[in-house]
């Protein structure tokens, strides 16, 4: 179980391009962290990264448990990290029900965890239409489900609230909010500041 | 909203993953995890319009055109009817490839396979065996049907599917090596024949070897089981080639 992450004198380039060097930064169980800065600053790549999608040039990802020792990072990635990036890995062809319990059964899932996804983020109506005929802010619904679906400790989150309207931003900050309170972690990438009070990580402007 | 207290922690205890415990049952998720990716694979694989279907369409048609290419005389056809089912099926095998892991790239979905229980390399297992069931197994039930027409005897029929589906294994992970190569190039479809082809040469030739030598009333088995070295070979270097192609892409 996921209780801390750190960042240690962590470097990434994409191609020529330095994006930070030697970022130093700790999450703690508990809190959440909004991640900002302009565009192409690397705040994708940085979730990337902390997910184990792309390799640092220098620097270490560390995940700890609740006694600071050291997690094995491939099994921590593998059981208690979430990724959603803006692509939610949503296939047009198949049913809402179909992709949802595909992925909470893939990321593990409790007895009911998946009917409680249904729940939380109103999916019901969608559960037998084809994920094309979907709005984006039903996709969006839908590729959240896995957060509540399948309990892992870590949320990496980019842009997660883009296409949600008000009430479904209402709903879903409560959801982060019953995350934290069971000593989750959220690392948010996000332009609009998230409905709570979080600590930030500027990656600054584009230089 | 409703129901506060029933929403799922992360840290709730999971039923069935009991936790901590220094010996953690690690084998019930990965099979659930494997069965889902299964059934997942085969749905999308027969959902978006019939894709083995098509592929054995295309094999017909293939088959079809040689004789009115060549003449339609049997003493033309019946020496070379081996070798050109064994051309046709290996192009069919092509067909669907792009579909492998181009799509879950491009719609987000490989980060999602990447972040399981499961390493890529068992994803990778996973949908090359799912291409050998979902395309290479009708084929394979196509090519006796091919060969038939082409002159073959009828009493080859039997070990022509054999053969087709024992390559079709090959050609399935070898296949599914070269479309991870080339993910996310520009004409991936074009590139991933370019690669495959040319690892599709000893299936073909062990392939259509066998039938040449039961045809001359010799027995196949040498020629077979050199077709099934190369697919086991094929399975035991292409997960972990493929694996590293996948990380490459998605880094």
């Amino acid at each position: 179980m996921i209780h801390a992450l750190s960042l240690n004198r962590l470097s990434l380039t994409r191609g020529e391009r330095v994006l930070f060097r030697e970022l130093d930064f700790e999450l703690q169980a508990g809190e959440a962290c909004a991640l900002t800065g302009a565009n192409g600053t690397g705040k994708t790549s940085l979730l990337r990264a902390v997910a184990g999608l792309i390799r640092p040039d220098a620097g270490e990802i560390a995940f700890h448990d609740g006694d600071r020792n050291r997690l094995d990072p491939r099994e921590a990635r593998g059981r208690e990290v979430h990724l959603l990036g803006h692509l939610d890995g949503l296939k047009g062809a198949r049913t809402a029900r179909e992709e949802l319990s595909f992925q909470c059964d893939w990321l593990g899932h409790t007895q009911d965890g998946v009917d409680e996804a249904i729940e939380t983020f109103g999916l019901k109506p969608l559960l037998d239409l084809e994920v094309r005929k979907l709005s984006a802010g039903q996709r969006r619904r839908l590729a959240l489900g896995r957060l509540v679906g399948s309990p892992r400790a870590l949320w990496l989150l980019d842009e997660p609230m883009g296409p949600l309207d008000a009430r479904w931003r209402a709903v879903f900050a409560e959801v982060m909010q019953r995350h934290l309170k069971a000593d989750g972690l959220i690392l948010a990438a996000v332009h609009d500041a998230l409905p709570m009070p979080v600590r930030t990580l500027d990656l600054g402007g584009l230089t | 909203m409703s129901g506060e207290p029933r929403l799922p922690k992360w840290n709730d205890p999971k039923p069935e993953r009991p936790e901590p415990g220094p010996a953690e049952p690690r084998a019930p998720g990965l099979r659930g995890a494997t069965r889902v990716l299964f059934e997942r694979e085969l749905s999308l694989a027969w959902g978006g319009g019939g894709g083995p279907l098509l592929a054995c369409a295309f094999f017909a048609c293939l088959t079809a055109i040689l004789p009115l290419a060549a003449g339609g005389e049997l003493k033309t056809l019946a020496p070379v009817a081996a070798g050109v089912a064994w051309l046709a099926l290996a192009l069919s095998s092509l067909l669907s490839l792009e579909r492998l892991f181009e799509r879950d790239l491009e719609d987000g979905a490989l980060d999602l396979l990447a972040t399981g229980h499961l390493p890529l390399e068992s994803v990778f297992v996973i949908k090359a065996l799912s291409q050998w069931i979902a395309t290479g197994l009708p084929l394979a039930l196509t090519a006796p049907v091919a060969a038939l027409a082409l002159g073959q005897p009828l009493h080859l029929a039997p070990l022509t599917a054999l053969a087709a589906a024992l390559g079709g294994l090959g050609f399935a992970f070898t296949g599914a090596l070269g479309a991870a190569l080339a993910l996310g190039a520009k004409r991936g479809g074009l590139l991933i024949a370019v690669v495959v082809l040319p690892l599709f040469i000893p299936p073909v030739v062990f392939g259509s070897g066998a039938l040449a030598r039961a045809v001359q009333g010799l027995p196949p088995g040498p020629a077979l089981a050199l077709l099934a070295a190369y697919a086991l070979f094929a399975a035991v270097i292409a997960p972990f080639a493929g694996a590293a192609a996948i990380r490459n892409a998605q880094g």
